[in-house]
């Protein structure tokens, strides 16, 4: 077997050195019972041309984003990832290493941890970051988590502009955390008002920032009328490439920012690995859950980084830690971080003006199909239409016309019929005019039949 | 003789140590500032279109100031981080020996596939008619996965060890709940990761500690003890931290049962059993598999992990959503609590799970099949026992007997002679080695925790046994100095944690403007 270094030789000899007769000697441990004789039930071992073959079968049957005009986000986009990231992520000395527990063998990791975080915390406006957590949705159950610590307080209110798996999971957490969620209906371009819900024991309030419908609001009197409450504002991001153009969440007065990192150098990869984002105020940072890395100096006096302030983790503090959270999603915050190196201050601005004017474009576009209305008053590059019919059964027959046409809400919410017809659109950088000018005509075409 | 002739001298003794430099920079070690302290301001490294002429519809909430991100070329980006991660030592250098960390060779065919565009340029929410292979690849990989544990469900979307943890517990509180009691306390032993713990108590229990016995495995006698009406579960590693497999484990198991608890099993160590054990024949109920241990999953620098947990038929009605589930015209996707997921906890991730490190798991798993990964347990004990062999006259083995995939050794062997586990630890790293766990597991003094893994060959265990031995040699003749003074020839010496946690600096800040100058 080509990954396995021992010969037959080899094996008899240590065996020999180890003092036993057979392998099985090693496994006396093991109760007579639970020994597996034989193998199990599963194909044998392949060469790599065998494997690549059986895999590259699979692959084949699913219709790739980059094949189609393709238009779908809902927490998930599809940018041009540029060669140099994916070149340098798959250096051994980053893919192929530890946590950082050894910091003189770990420079590298250390530093690039340290880089990602001053960066997400320079983008979200805000003081500082951690080295990143599973995914935005799971940031944003911590943020929940990370607010109730802070405040001591048990409820939090979910705003109808969160992303659903968000809410989703949030819920699933809470459920045995004890906290108390208030959770709004969701209304695509509508108003609520939160702080109808905020009392004396409410911990945070969550908002999205554009909301899940794509819609861009000012929070900055939200922040201010939660911070007289007591609680904390969270402001969700699922598109991060968004504070290219729009104002922070830190300069709105932010509390704890959760976020998803993906759109910056991480493919889409069927929904993971992803990276989550976590930034707060100075002051919180003793409740924040996930690594950090800090910046320390060496016994010749020379700079250095280290993981810090550990005694907020399981490792250290088991049951009483801030967090179970063990792993980061280092390699995607990495491949985070060379994008966003090489986009710097102005590729940063020029992409999102990109998107932007692509997304407008689209939007008026599709939005002059007959039947089809525009729900936003603003957006980034993500807008919501209504459509005259259900738009699941609009995006499977789109689908069959050869485009990826978006997300159905339904998707999310297949019970509220109010939403059945709403259809989330995407555009990045990846799009072209052409793109939208097929997509129009294909929508057009449906609709007509359909309309007929 | 010159200067320059003696240090060249001094080269061949020490290594270079004391050689100064004009630029800082020894041979390939480069120094490198933050990418901060490179701004050129305006450049770019990506050339992009100009955008279509449109009127913005930001909703008057345009950007205001500059972020204050650095501007750099390409080749000054690569530069960057090729010198960064020549800072790093990585399973592809050399033997990682980290204890319950499993660090195997990655193989590159998974990376390959991984980045197939029907896999890699796929979106979590197209039509699922048109992602017909991914829902395919991931029922394969549970079909593998359960039938190596001989469990018959299992949850997926687990991002990492700990978030499996979570699924399980949770999972097992929902079982719990359904019949009427959830129950209080959760037993985990002394030599448990500290996730489980934190696990436990994040899903509202109590957290009991069983200690360990004379043999590093669990006290069963005061596991049973400690079992009662309000006890929810145990969760156990097995095969255990200590490198030992939990031989009264079917025992514990039905003890665990007749109290009416779920016994959950720490899945991070399933490499040293995987072909030759099923859990389900344990009695476990639930475990849950690091894809980046067993299956070879790259780590990334720690993460992007993968947790999938295996669940009995009784916990499997509870698992999260999303479910795969064979339709009628192919796979369908059940996203949320309702219908055949009616009873589900609900959902512990965005979207599907970690499908990047799916494929390259079933990738290895297919590569080594059932014959291979059989060869991968038995090959990854030979190893720990070779070694325990090789160095236990001259270290002290914790625990008598044969070791599973990993042996633990305490700081007996170092008492008295002023060298800490950690200074140990340091002077492997001069010698070319990361070092192996510290300090892990807490049930024995100064722990040092080695794990060779399958893929080192017997001439780098050699290798490796005759630099530990020799380092142990040279404390024997009382040069221990070297050891507080280890490492010497890494890009930085020993840093500073302490400091680091009193006055933490956790991002960059640019040089604020002195007074003089902005006057």
């Amino acid at each position: 077997m080509r990954y396995l270094p021992l010969t037959e030789a080899d094996r008899r000899d240590m065996l020999a050195t180890v003092g036993v007769d057979s392998i099985d000697d090693l496994f006396v441990d093991v109760p007579d019972a639970a020994r597996h004789t034989g193998l199990v039930d599963l194909p044998l071992a392949m060469g790599e041309l065998a494997v690549e073959r059986r895999l590259s079968a699979m692959a084949a049957r699913n219709v790739s984003a980059g094949s189609v005009p393709f238009f779908c986000g809902g927490g998930a986009y599809r940018h041009h990832v540029p060669a140099a990231v994916d070149h340098l992520i798959q250096r051994g000395e980053f893919l192929t290493s530890y946590t950082p527990y050894q910091p003189e063998l770990a420079q590298g990791t250390l530093q690039y941890l340290f880089e990602f975080q001053t960066q997400v915390a320079l983008l979200t406006g805000m003081e500082v970051a951690n080295a990143s957590l599973y995914d935005g949705a799971t940031a944003c159950a911590e943020a929940v988590a990370m607010a109730g610590r802070a405040t001591r307080r048990r409820k939090s209110v979910l705003s109808g502009g969160l992303h659903p798996h968000y809410r989703a999971v949030c819920e699933t957490y809470a459920q045995f955390t004890g906290e108390t969620l208030l959770v709004q209906d969701p209304a695509p371009g509508g108003g609520e008002d939160l702080m109808v819900l905020v009392d004396k024991d409410t911990a945070c309030v969550v908002v999205q920032n554009p909301d899940f419908y794509g819609e861009i609001r000012d929070y900055s009197e939200l922040a201010e009328q939660c911070h007289r409450a007591g609680a904390l504002l969270v402001v969700v991001v699922t598109e991060i490439l968004s504070l290219g153009a729009i104002r922070s969440p830190g300069e709105m007065g932010a509390d704890i920012v959760a976020a998803e990192g993906q759109s910056f150098g991480n493919a889409l990869n069927f929904g993971g690995p992803y990276v989550g984002l976590f930034a707060t105020r100075e002051k919180f940072v003793r409740q924040m859950p996930g690594r950090l890395a800090g910046q320390t100096t060496d016994a010749e006096g020379r700079r250095g980084w280290v993981l810090t302030l550990s005694t907020r983790e399981q490792h250290i503090r088991r049951e009483k830690a801030t967090s179970n959270i063990c792993t980061n999603a280092g390699l995607c915050a990495l491949a985070f971080t060379i994008h966003l190196s090489l986009l710097g201050e102005a590729g940063l601005t020029g992409l999102a003006q990109l998107n932007h004017a692509l997304a407008v474009t689209a939007a008026e576009r599709l939005a002059a199909v007959p039947g089809v209305a525009l729900v936003n008053d603003s957006f980034f590059n993500e807008f919501a239409l209504r459509l005259p019919r259900p738009a699941a059964g609009i995006v499977d027959a789109l689908a069959e016309r050869g485009v990826l046409a978006g997300v159905p809400v339904s998707r999310f919410y297949p019970d509220r019929a109010e939403l059945a017809d709403v259809l989330l659109v995407a555009v990045t950088e990846t799009v072209t005019e052409d793109d939208i000018e097929q997509f129009a005509r294909e929508l057009a075409g449906e609709l007509a039949e359909v309309l007929r | 003789m010159s200067e320059w002739s003696q240090a060249l001298r001094a080269v061949g003794k020490n290594g270079g140590a004391g050689v100064a430099t004009i630029s800082g920079n020894r041979a390939l070690q480069i120094e490198e500032p933050l990418l901060f302290e490179q701004d050129s301001p305006g450049h770019c490294g990506i050339d992009l279109p100009e955008p279509p002429p449109v009127k913005s519809r930001l909703g008057g909430l345009e950007r205001r100031g500059a972020i204050g991100l650095p501007g750099l070329s390409e080749p000054q980006v690569v530069r960057h981080f090729t010198r960064l991660s020549q800072k790093n030592y990585a399973i592809d250098s050399g033997m990682y020996p980290l204890g319950s960390c499993t660090m195997k060779h990655n193989p590159r065919l998974n990376e390959k596939m991984a980045r197939l565009p029907g896999f890699g340029d796929v979106h979590p929410l197209q039509p699922v008619q048109t992602v017909q292979g991914a829902l395919e690849l991931i029922d394969t990989l549970a079909h593998w996965l359960k039938t190596l544990t001989g469990m018959p469900a299992v949850a997926l979307s687990p991002a990492a060890g700990a978030h499996g943890e979570l699924c399980g517990i949770m999972t097992i509180r929902a079982a719990l709940e359904a019949r009427g009691n959830p129950r209080r306390r959760i037993l985990v032993p002394e030599s448990a990761h500290g996730t489980n713990p934190a696990t436990a108590a994040a899903c509202g229990y109590t957290v009991e500690a069983i200690p360990a016995d004379a043999t590093g495995r669990v006290d069963t006698a005061a596991l049973k003890g400690a079992l009662g009406p309000d006890v929810a579960a145990l969760m156990l590693t097995n095969p255990n931290t200590c490198g030992l497999f939990e031989r009264d484990i079917i025992e514990i198991a039905e003890a665990v049962h007749a109290a009416g608890a779920f016994f959950y099993c720490d899945g991070a160590n399933f490499n040293a059993i995987v072909g030759r054990v099923r859990p389900a024949e344990l009695g476990i109920d639930a475990l849950h598999i690091n894809l980046h241990k067993t299956f070879s999953t790259p780590h990334g620098g720690g993460g992007p992990g993968s947790g999938p947990v295996v669940l009995a038929a009784e916990l499997a009605a509870f698992a999260p959503v999303p479910w795969i589930v064979h339709a009628e015209n192919g796979f369908a996707l059940v996203e949320s609590e309702t219908g055949v997921a009616a009873d589900a906890i609900g959902r512990l991730k965005g979207f599907h799970g970690q499908m990047g490190m799916f494929v390259r798991a079933l990738t290895y798993m297919m590569s080594h099949g059932a014959d291979g990964l059989r060869q991968v347990a038995e090959d990854a004990v030979l190893n720990a026992n070779y070694l325990r062999v090789l160095l236990q006259d001259v270290m002290s083995v914790s625990f008598p007997g044969t070791c599973m995939h990993e042996v633990l050794f305490d700081d007996r062997f170092l008492r008295d002679s002023g060298v800490t586990t950690l200074d140990f630890a340091k002077a492997m790293i001069d010698e070319g080695f990361h070092p192996m766990t510290m300090y892990f597991p807490l049930v024995v003094h100064g722990a040092l925790l080695i794990e060779p893994t399958e893929t080192e060959s017997k001439a780098s265990l050699d290798q490796f046994a005759t630099v530990l031995r020799g380092l142990i040699g040279r404390i024997k003749a009382g040069d221990t100095a070297s050891f507080a003074a280890a490492p010497q020839l890494t890009p930085r010496r020993r840093l500073d944690e302490t400091g680091a946690a009193r006055k933490p600096v956790l991002r960059w800040r640019p040089e604020p403007v002195h007074q003089a100058a902005a006057e």
